[in-house]
């Protein structure tokens, strides 16, 4: 069935793709996804593959800035492009990006797995709309599953880091 | 003075490693020359193996090894039962692979070993097996039908276990109530659905003779326990760790799922390690899964409304096997009476195989059924009587006074099933003020004028937890102050980290994020059980305090020999011990540790200043007296629970159908929860969240739905559909705090709470949405097709 | 490329549809054909009579252009119902329509509204209407080699009044059923021409002439929604029957939905 076909599955290809501000060259095999390749290849494991149909979400990862589900694309799709991760997310002073310090705040995550998944969406969820109700909020959030929280503190987390979003800059940065 | 740790909502020391992507899940290991394994399943629910050919698959480059049960020698055992009971008299647990018959789509056939997961998965394509499908048992229908196909077959009527509970005379009660109603109620089958699925990493290391494992599992101990005896290794050579788990939900307390033995088979003879990782579509036909029941109830009341007897019946589905034994359907029967004073109860269950996945825990683990069973006869006799549902309910409610209240029968642990405290009133009267129950009818009025229809469900359970043998923990202070804790339960996300430190930290007086906690590691502490049954914190939590206790009282005492003081005036605070009222004369706990360990040499600035410090001079006799109990200030304990202990909680929502299409909305919804006393209330609260939404997808989201072949036809997200935060509503969450008398800490388990009732009070919120249609609900779950179907029957019955 | 396996060959754009099945195994084909990077299949063009969309576009990219917001609101609308904002990031129009998934919005609404899809291959270019491209579940009339390079949506006359409504389980799964309508309204504001289109009901979009028959001359009132509601039920095909709903149950929400679509619809007319 599959014989004739199996040394064509081995093929590969170069790619460069910025991952979190830094440059990676890789060989890939063509039909490798690129939470695979940004998981096994990079060793950034906060990405998280749950489902792999591309409903749960907990793969989400930013491509040029939009929310994607990497576990919907191959590696080689990211060629030339630019990913932010959740190891991107937090800044090299390693103080917690204002959503992340809200999701702790507000006891937003419990095991953690769909949490980076989910802060992705949101991080591109607040650039599009900065003061969302909390009817925008669940229907935004409605592309990730959480099976721990109920989503409860989750839609608190996501209010608060809005609000601290929106406010201005203090002068210590 | 010292803080109170214990009851404050303190913010997770487990979040900024886990918010920041670092956490580490199984999948996340990636070990030098690690290989990748993936398994060829079944695909007939009932077969003959035939023949299996591997030779393809082997050839293809880059596959290390095809196993198959003649591979597997004296592994090839039936796997452990792993709570039997005298009413097991047919028990029957999975082969690592198949090796003649096939019971279910998605049993274990062969084991590839390759160089990655796509290479092995390819290798399946590859694996030839000639099956010959036999008849299929794809429904407790079928199983319990007169001459129906046989799951096993020296298992006559396809029965595991028969058990008939009675407590009281129902018989005679029966005779002479003034009332009766008989009916059925079914419940089918829903699965956890952590966001992880299982996946386990095994390392053989030839020169220590020492075989490491990481598994996403709620029991590592017990998983180190069995793979010593099976791998015939010495017990300490072994070391199971649970890293950070996403979800376990009860389906990862099963053990052993065949994977977990075949990967360290692997590893041992590959002599690399060896990483498998189950996939979703795995996790829907290899996962346990629960939730399916057939109940048969026959209910004796009075004009009053007081339930006299109860006649429940039922069958209960396990799949294939019965690797958890029966505990599923025990806690049915235990916990149906509920809240309420129930003298007179007849219970009767029979197992039945079907050719299904098989049946272990899930959240919950058979009370949804009992309070659905319940709550639904509570509303059958309010609707009999036309009495309000909370009245009827409020007058067999067991009073305060009333406790300990034995119901009757033994629980799952072997134990009675006796209520230690509760309040079950306070609980109620607090639910209606936050539902507004009281104002409710005169909305419901005003909703159905505008042709919409409004309806009202509350669901009341009391819950066994905290149940036994044991659970232990371990409590050192080091060097610099830090306390370093570790227990044989694990995490799933509940907090421990977080609950344990609190715990620990009250009594040492320090703070929370200077403990560190270890859970899950069968190299960090010995002895446990695991993670499930709402247990961990009450258990494990009861242990770690003992523990912090008996180091409170040598820190006492060390110190008391330090300044020549009486241990009764020293006392620990801000990371100090110190003397009352003379606040100079003090350590800092590391100091104290340090102390504590006689040592012929000694280091750091602490022992320096320990040297320069005015303390007691030499003693006679030695270093490390007899009563000091060792050196340090160490200590373990552990705990173990007389019986279960009993929490409770009442759900209420209010909902609104629509007539046309069967849809559900939530427009409010509360939970009053009584766990005892509260560790954490912020973990608390994040446990009913996650359990309500999880009852709201098994009410009305989930369902699993198996066709004649035995197939599950809806086995991906797309189909079996998770609750999202769009059909969750917010949930307001209310406290009844009934301590437990029996654990130092008066705790009860918290952990199932949230999904228990939701199942019972959807069904009843629906039956008083459509009450005008004269609907009744009698299964679970619903979902818009079902409710448009059941309203319907319910209007064509009208006419 | 897809000349020369054709057979064996998929195209691969934004991925939703297709990848999931690869990840699930469910197909394998030998060679896939990014079109990510072709340029020249990247627009949205606005042309007399239809505006024109090019086979690389995003859903989320249509979403997000003013040019669309203003002079195609439907379109906006039905891309909105397009699962989630992490799947309209990478889908594509072109790609939703040729999946021709029975739940999808996009073939609905192409169908709705008499659109065309263009068919470029080794061999030339060829256009088909709606009507004529989607065949069945999951199927269309592609042929060997062929690849959808663009979708036309013909533009609503500005006094044409316009919904979208479809019954879900969750926020953006595949709908149960769901339609499309653009009723436009006489001097008289009596209806004087109305498209309505289904999904959901069977294997390709179904345009509902009948419906639209019985609408023409009158103002929607209730006995007319209700004429309506009833002949959109004998729409509905007897195979649409899976685990979230028989074919009984999706007549049943054929007929509120009919009633519910074309009521909004009528109110957004200019009058």
């Amino acid at each position: 069935m599959q014989e004739e076909n199996v040394s064509t599955f081995t093929e590969s290809c170069t790619i460069s793709v910025t991952v979190n501000g830094n440059l990676y060259e890789r060989e890939v095999p063509v039909r490798m996804l690129l939470s695979d390749f940004l998981r096994h290849e990079l060793h950034l494991t906060g990405t998280h593959v749950g489902c792999e149909h591309g409903v749960c979400g907990c793969c989400t990862v930013l491509l040029n800035g939009e929310p994607v589900r990497s576990c919907l694309m191959l590696a080689v799709q990211a060629d030339e492009m630019a990913l932010t991760t959740i190891e991107g997310l937090a800044g090299t002073n390693s103080e917690l990006h204002p959503i992340q310090q809200a999701f702790r705040e507000k006891h937003g995550l419990q095991c953690g797995f769909c949490t980076p998944g989910i802060i992705m969406s949101v991080h591109a969820m607040l650039h599009e709309n900065s003061n969302p109700t909390e009817e925008e909020i669940r229907q935004g959030l409605s592309g990730n599953i959480c099976r721990c929280t109920g989503y409860q503190n989750i839609v608190e987390a996501v209010k608060l880091a809005a609000e601290r979003l929106r406010a201005p800059q203090t002068e210590v940065d | 003075m010292a803080t109170r740790w214990f009851g404050a909502p303190v913010q997770r020391t487990e979040d900024p490693r886990l918010l920041r992507g670092k956490g580490t899940y199984v999948d996340d290991i990636d070990l030098p020359e690690m290989l990748h394994a993936a398994v060829l399943r079944s695909p007939h629910a009932r077969a003959r193996i035939l023949n299996i050919d591997t030779s393809a698959a082997l050839s293809l480059p880059g596959v290390y090894a095809v196993y198959t049960a003649a591979d597997l020698g004296d592994l090839l055992e039936p796997s452990p039962l792993l709570v039997p009971h005298h009413a097991l008299t047919q028990p029957r647990t999975q082969l690592p692979l198949a090796a003649k018959d096939v019971r279910y789509v998605g049993e274990a056939v062969a084991f590839v070993v390759a160089d990655s997961r796509y290479t092995a998965e390819d290798a399946l394509d590859l694996i030839d097996v000639e099956y010959e499908p036999l008849p299929v048992v794809h429904s407790l229908e079928v199983a319990a039908a007169e001459n129906a196909p046989l799951v096993h077959e020296d298992v006559p009527e396809n029965i595991a276990a028969h058990l008939v509970q009675v407590v009281g005379e129902p018989d005679s009660v029966f005779a002479s109530a003034p009332h009766v109603i008989k009916e059925q109620f079914y419940i089918e089958r829903g699965a956890a659905m952590p966001m992880e699925g299982r996946g386990i990493v095994a390392r053989w290391e030839a020169h220590t003779g020492t075989l490491t494992c990481w598994i996403s599992t709620q029991g590592p101990i017990p998983i180190r326990n069995g793979l010593a005896a099976i791998f015939h290794l010495p017990e300490h050579k072994v070391h199971v760790t649970a890293p950070d788990v996403g979800g376990g939900f009860g389906t990862k307390i099963m053990m052993f799922y065949p994977e977990e033995i075949l990967a360290p088979f692997a590893a041992i003879r590959l002599g690399r390690p060896v990483k498998w990782i189950e996939d979703r579509r795995e996790n829907f036909i290899s996962s346990n899964q629960e939730r399916g029941q057939y109940h048969e109830v026959e209910y004796a009341f009075d004009d009053q409304g007081m339930l006299l007897a109860v006649r429940d019946t039922f069958l209960h589905d396990t799949g294939a096997y019965t690797p958890y034994g029966i505990i599923v359907p025990i806690i049915t029967a235990c916990s149906l009476p509920g809240p309420y004073r129930l003298r007179n109860y007849y219970s009767e269950f029979t197992v039945l195989y079907t050719n299904k996945v098989p049946v272990s825990p899930y959240r919950g683990a058979g009370r949804p059924h009992a309070v659905f069973v319940m709550e639904r006869i509570m509303d059958g006799i309010a609707r009999e009587l036309q009495m309000d549902r909370l009245t009827v309910r409020e007058r067999n409610f067991i009073q305060p006074d009333e406790f300990p209240w034995d119901v009757g029968l033994v629980y799952q642990d072997g134990g009675p099933t006796k209520y230690d405290s509760g309040n079950y009133q306070a609980g109620l009267d607090k639910l209606k003020a936050m539902l507004d129950y009281e104002n409710f009818p005169q909305m419901q009025e005003q909703a159905r004028k505008q042709g919409r229809y409004l309806g009202i469900g509350v669901g009341y359970y009391v819950e066994g937890t905290s149940i036994g043998p044991y659970e232990g923990a371990h409590v050192r202070v080091e060097s610099d102050g830090r306390v370093f804790v570790s227990t044989g339960i694990t995490t799933q996300g509940q907090a421990h980290y977080t609950t344990f430190a609190q715990i620990v930290a009250d009594e040492l007086g320090v703070r929370p994020e200077d403990i560190m906690v270890t859970t899950g590691d069968s190299q960090a502490f010995y002895w446990g059980m695991g993670t499930y049954a709402s247990r961990a914190a009450t258990v494990a939590g009861s242990a770690a305090y003992l523990a912090a206790v008996k180091v409170r009282e040598k820190a006492k005492q060390v110190a008391a020999d330090l300044f020549e003081a009486s241990p009764d005036d020293i006392e620990l605070a801000d990371g100090k011990v110190f003397v009352r009222d003379a606040p100079h004369r003090s350590l800092t706990l590391g100091q104290v540790a340090i102390s504590a360990n006689p040592l012929r040499y000694s280091y750091g600035e602490n022992a320096r200043k320990l040297m320069s410090m005015k303390l007691a001079g030499p003693r006679p006799g030695p270093a490390l007296p007899q009563e000091r109990g060792g050196p340090g200030l160490e200590a373990t304990e552990f705990y173990s629970p007389p019986h279960a202990s009993f929490a409770s909680g009442v759900h209420g929502a209010i909902i609104e159908v629509d007539p046309k299409t069967g849809m559900v909305s939530f427009l409010k919804y509360a939970a009053v929860h009584d766990c005892g006393r509260v560790i954490n209330p912020m973990v608390v609260e994040g446990q009913v969240h996650g359990g309500v939404a999880q009852g709201i997808g098994g009410a009305f989201f989930e369902r699993l739905v198996y066709n004649e072949e035995g197939q599950i036809i809806n086995a991906s997200f797309m189909d079996y559909l998770l609750p999202t935060a769009a059909e969750v509503p917010p949930i307001i969450v209310g406290h009844v705090e009934t301590p437990s008398p029996l654990n130092p800490l008066g705790m009860k388990g918290a952990g199932e709470a949230g999904v228990i009732p939701v199942p019972a009070l959807f069904a009843s919120a629906i039956d008083d949405a459509l009450a005008p249609f004269g609907l009744r609900v009698r299964e679970m779950p619903l979902h818009p097709c079902k409710v448009y179907e059941l309203l319907k029957q319910a209007q064509e019955k009208s006419r | 490329m897809l000349e020369q396996h054709a057979d064996d060959t998929k195209v691969l754009a934004g991925g939703q549809s297709l990848i999931p099945l690869l990840n699930m195994r469910l197909a394998s084909p030998a060679y896939l054909v990014d079109i990510n990077h072709i340029l020249e299949l990247h627009y949205i063009e606005p042309e007399d009579g239809y505006l024109a969309i090019g086979a690389t576009v995003r859903q989320a990219q249509v979403e997000r252009s003013p040019l669309v917001q203003q002079d195609h609101p439907l379109l906006i609308e039905v891309v909105r119902h397009i699962g989630h904002a992490q799947i309209r990031s990478r889908g594509t129009v072109v790609g939703s329509i040729a999946h021709a998934d029975p739940a999808a919005e996009l073939p609905a609404l192409l169908t709705c509204l008499n659109g065309e899809v263009v068919l470029e291959s080794a061999r030339g270019e060829r256009v088909l209407k709606a009507e004529e491209f989607f065949t069945g579940y999951l199927s269309t009339a592609i042929e060997a080699g062929e690849m959808v390079s663009e979708a036309r949506f013909p533009w609503i006359p500005p006094q044409a009044g316009w919904s979208f409504l479809e019954f879900a389980r969750r926020s953006g799964d595949y709908a149960l059923v769901g339609a499309v309508a653009v009723l436009t309204p006489g001097l008289d504001d009596r209806c004087m021409a109305a498209h309505i289109a289904y999904l959901g009901i069977a294997g390709a979009p179904v345009r509902a002439r009948q419906v639209e028959q019985a609408l023409i001359g009158s103002t929607l009132d209730e006995q007319t929604l209700d004429q309506a509601a009833e002949l959109a039920r004998d729409l509905v095909s007897e195979d649409m029957e899976d685990v979230h709903a028989t074919a009984d149950y999706r007549r049943a929400l054929t007929s509120e939905l009919t009633k519910r679509v074309l009521k909004a619809a009528w109110e957004r007319r200019e009058h």
